[in-house]
């Protein structure tokens, strides 16, 4: 009897399914989640503007924000899938400083930075699939399959590299540089990269096959596969993902840094703030469902926990604890709003 | 018939204990590769002197590590925790206070931490793999606020008899080695020969049935929390001493390491079967890879590599070794 | 006679505006039984079974154990009382050995609470060898996913059987398994009656009901519409009268089911 409610949600994590029935009411229903994490990034906000109206006045606030936030973006909305399929990924940083890497590595080569940025991402990609496989077709436990990815990959890097930066000083302001993190006027041109990524994410987590198939095999993999879903397949797409954002994203990075540092200070720091924008945004750990838009939310409310708390004279060790403090109520508010 | 018996009860004792013997063969391949290729670093006392210094710490940590994830949860925030308790450990000397004192109101403090993970876990419902990054990064930010980015020093402690019972030696063998193993002891005996360890399984293996079977899940897995608060208060003071100051990065940087020696050592990340004692020998791994590429004068960063290489390795070999198992 | 065991009078129970349960009246005699509960989805078996194990509390009627009143019926007090429900998929622990999962939740301690493995082990052993487990290849140390679905819900049983149930509910114990290993089941049921534990028997199997049971109880839509005994009738005539029950409710039910589930 169990299992047959359990063969239920199955039609449920269909998108079409849930989106037959219209009105306000519904749709509120449909997105508790991401209106949830609205929600508290707009009390976070109201925080910042009671403790410093002129802060939002302030252009150089927007820049400091949308100069890293893209890159938050672009590996978050992709990570929703894996954890939507009921895995995770830890590895997606050190697959970023692999594949800028890469880049580095053949830009400095002389080669067309385009190619560059081509052969970086396809490096990613083989990543992303690998990690698909140890986790899919191996079985490996996703958690800890991806941390080896993580440290194997961190010292293949710095034992490659021979821990020697590369700088990129030399691709400023050229065409591929403008294309990718030049300037509209003020207006920094990889945010609006951050918001094709968006767009490209949701369409395919509420709108294609895809995304659908992802929550099926997230809620219920036992039911998925009896229906015809390649279980396997789907999950490995979704590493896939992960690893070709990431690889995007590092060298975003790298241009906007305009430099290839091997070791960085504190690498846990963006993962888990890639994680938090995830969870934050509503997504559970349980998998089966999730919001590309409350990531997206989730990601610009960590951005602006830490622009935030510098403007409105807080030291810079306030923003830890922010984090913490907005990653519980996160939590909390969204318990609260499950529908059940 | 005698030599039936034997091997019968040979063969039942390698059924019982496979993923702890699996880790100790991990850990011997290692070790005679090692001192073969590079036998002026692993035959050589003083690394192991080395080693000595902070794999203790390990031993704790994934110690209780392993009863938290085998009721079915993660810690991700005990970083934090060690350096919330040495925090308070070296204000309670600075305050002037025993010593003793301060050891006590620093366990305290990670006792209570790990009650508050574990009611967010339990009676929130969250999920602790998310709230336990959250207390991680609220925890470690009202460190830094706190201190305001200063360590403080310690060093007067030394020689004193309360250092020497952390930090001294017996005949040449250092005590925090004795602390390491006495923690392992204790948890073996709870885990396997205790109601607690008994009950943390069945939680960890099928939450709704134990609970039905009168189990009190949260109390029990709030335990399990509150242990791990506890084991990082113990290597807090353990690690303020050896460093002879605190600072508030105390405790970062261990969080994979601890993780990997768990699921090196054999237990498996979905809850209700692990191994004290193959967790303790994933950490002699993680330790000896990591002492060991420093000693041989690899590259520190190569390290990670091999991190990253024996943790899939490891992983793959469980995973073969579960085939029959997996339900 | 003897006193019945359990007796339920006049029990309705009710979810909002559906009605679960309507006026059932339902006893457990005082004599070990085997009674076979009997009905298709949302007849109101797992309510009734719930309202008995003390999860559901009634909206009307009374309780009887032992033909004494019982108040305030919860989880606690059924338990008390002797009954023990072994659900499905939930029963058991499969990475544990089978005493660890008998003595789940209570298990036997010494002092500041070490466990008398030993005498778990044993107890465990003599519990599976009295509901008539015979395997050569298993011991109580032995974990339980090893063993064939028949013989893990002798291990539910047998954790029944431990303490001193009076009644034992399992809820569609067979559904899964071969004929044979449901054959096994039936046998440990049959053990654990001579032992001196009742048991209710949900199924929607009627050839499992009829092979193992002394009595048949019917539910429909929340009612009890039939209730017999092995003397009275035959596997073939029970199949032949659940046809009936079925066929005369067939369009109202689809429109019930959909709101009771």
């Amino acid at each position: 009897m169990a299992d047959l409610e359990k063969k239920q949600t199955n039609l449920d994590c269909n998108p079409e399914f849930r989106r037959s029935r219209g009105g306000i009411i519904n749709f509120l229903e449909n997105n508790r989640r991401p209106l949830s994490a609205l929600m508290v990034f707009i009390i976070l906000m109201l925080f910042f503007i009671i403790a410093k109206p002129k802060m939002f006045l302030d252009w150089g606030i927007y820049d400091a924000v949308f100069r890293s936030l893209p890159i938050l973006i672009v590996i978050a909305l992709p990570l929703v899938f894996v954890i939507v399929s009921g895995e995770i990924d830890l590895s997606y940083v050190s697959n970023m400083l692999f594949s800028l890497w890469i880049f580095a590595a053949a830009a400095k080569a002389g080669w067309n930075p385009f190619l560059c940025m081509l052969l970086a991402i396809l490096g990613g990609a083989i990543i992303g699939l690998i990690n698909g496989v140890l986790v899919n077709h191996i079985g490996l436990k996703s958690i800890m399959a991806t941390i080896g990815m993580k440290f194997l990959l961190q010292g293949l890097v710095a034992g490659g590299s021979s821990i020697m930066p590369i700088p990129l000083n030399f691709l400023k302001d050229t065409l591929f540089y403008n294309t990718f993190v030049g300037k509209i006027g003020n207006f920094p041109v990889q945010m609006i990269w951050a918001v094709i990524s968006l767009v490209i994410a949701t369409l395919l987590f509420n709108y294609h096959k895809f995304g659908s198939h992802i929550s099926c095999v997230g809620d219920n993999l036992e039911s998925s596969r009896e229906m015809g879903i390649r279980t396997v397949r789907v999950k490995t797409l979704a590493f896939l993902y992960v690893g070709i954002a990431s690889a995007f994203a590092g060298v975003l990075s790298g241009l906007i840094y305009l430099s290839f540092e091997p070791v960085s200070g504190s690498p846990d720091e963006l993962m888990l703030a890639v994680l938090a924008s995830v969870f934050i945004g509503g997504t559970p750990t349980a998998g089966g469902v999730g919001t590309i838009f409350g990531a997206f939310i989730g990601a610009c409310t960590i951005r602006f926990i830490q622009t935030g708390v510098i403007e409105i004279g807080l030291s810079g060790f306030w923003t830890q604890f922010f984090n913490g403090l907005i990653i519980l109520i996160a939590l909390i508010s969204h318990k609260f709003h499950k529908s059940r | 018939m005698h030599r039936n018996h034997v091997i019968t009860s040979i063969s039942i004792f390698i059924e019982k204990n496979r993923r702890a013997l699996s880790a100790l063969l991990v850990l011997s391949a290692m070790m005679i590769i090692l001192m073969i290729a590079s036998p002026q670093v692993f035959l050589n006392p003083l690394m192991y002197r080395s080693i000595f210094k902070t794999l203790p710490m390990f031993f704790i940590l994934t110690s209780a590590m392993v009863f938290v994830i085998v009721s079915g949860e993660l810690d991700l925030s005990f970083e934090s925790v060690i350096g919330l308790a040495g925090w308070i450990f070296v204000l309670t000397l600075k305050s002037g206070l025993s010593p003793y004192l301060g050891v006590l109101f620093a366990l305290i403090a990670g006792a209570f931490v790990g009650f508050i993970n574990g009611v967010l876990v339990t009676r929130l419902g969250l999920s602790s793999f998310v709230s336990t990054i959250g207390m991680r990064f609220l925890i470690r930010g009202l460190i830094h606020i706190g201190t305001q980015g200063e360590g403080i020093q310690v060093t007067y402690l030394n020689g004193t008899p309360f250092y020497n019972t952390f930090l001294g030696s017996i005949w040449g063998f250092p005590v925090n080695m004795l602390w390491g193993l006495g923690f392992v002891v204790l948890s073996v005996l709870l885990f396997s020969y205790h109601r607690f360890g008994a009950q943390i399984s069945c939680i960890g293996d099928n939450q709704e049935s134990s609970r039905e079977m009168g189990i009190n899940v949260a109390t029990i897995k709030t335990l399990a929390f509150v242990y791990m608060g506890i084991a990082s208060a113990i290597v807090a003071v353990q690690f303020t001493l050896t460093n002879q100051t605190f600072y508030p990065g105390t405790g970062e940087g261990i969080l994979l390491v601890v993780l990997a020696a768990v699921f090196i050592g054999g237990t498996p990340g979905w809850g209700g079967i692990g191994t004290i004692v193959g967790t303790a020998i994933g950490a002699c791994i993680v330790k000896l890879i990591e002492s060991g590429t420093v000693a041989m004068g690899v590259s520190y960063l190569f390290k990670q590599f091999f991190y990253g290489l024996i943790v899939i390795l490891a992983l793959i070999g469980h995973k073969l070794n579960e085939k029959r198992y997996r339900y | 006679m003897k006193t019945k065991f359990l007796e339920l009078k006049n029990v309705s129970k009710s979810f909002g505006k559906v009605n679960a349960l309507e006026r059932v009246n339902f006893y457990i005699k005082g004599e070990p039984e085997i009674v076979s509960l009997i009905g298709d989805n949302g007849a109101g078996k797992s309510t009734l079974i719930k309202i008995i194990s003390g999860i559901h509390t009634l909206n009307y009627g009374e309780i009887y154990i032992n033909s004494k009143k019982m108040k305030n019926w919860s989880v606690i007090k059924s338990r008390a009382s002797g009954i023990e429900t072994v659900y499905q998929d939930r029963a058991l622990a499969f990475q544990q050995t089978i005493a660890r999962n008998i003595f789940m939740g209570r298990e036997l301690t010494g002092i500041f609470g070490f466990l008398k493995s030993k005498l778990q082990f044993a107890e465990a052993d003599r519990l599976m060898r009295t509901i008539g487990f015979t395997s050569k290849a298993f011991a109580s140390d032995s974990i339980v996913n090893k063993l064939s679905g028949g013989e893990r819900q002798g291990v539910a049983i047998a954790r029944a059987l431990y303490f001193k149930a009076n009644l034992m509910i399992l809820d569609e114990p067979t559904t899964a398994l071969s004929l044979t290993e449901s054959e096994k089941v039936f046998d440990f049921i049959r053990h654990a009656k001579e032992s001196g534990t009742s048991c209710i028997f949900i199924t929607h199997n009627v050839y499992h009901a009829y092979s193992v049971s002394d009595r048949y109880v019917i539910l429909d839509r929340g009612e009890i519409v039939m209730e017999t005994d092995r003397e009275h009738t035959t596997a073939e005539q029970l199949v032949k009268d659940m046809q009936k029950i079925a066929q005369s409710h067939d369009k109202v039910r689809e429109g019930i089911k959909n709101g009771r589930s």
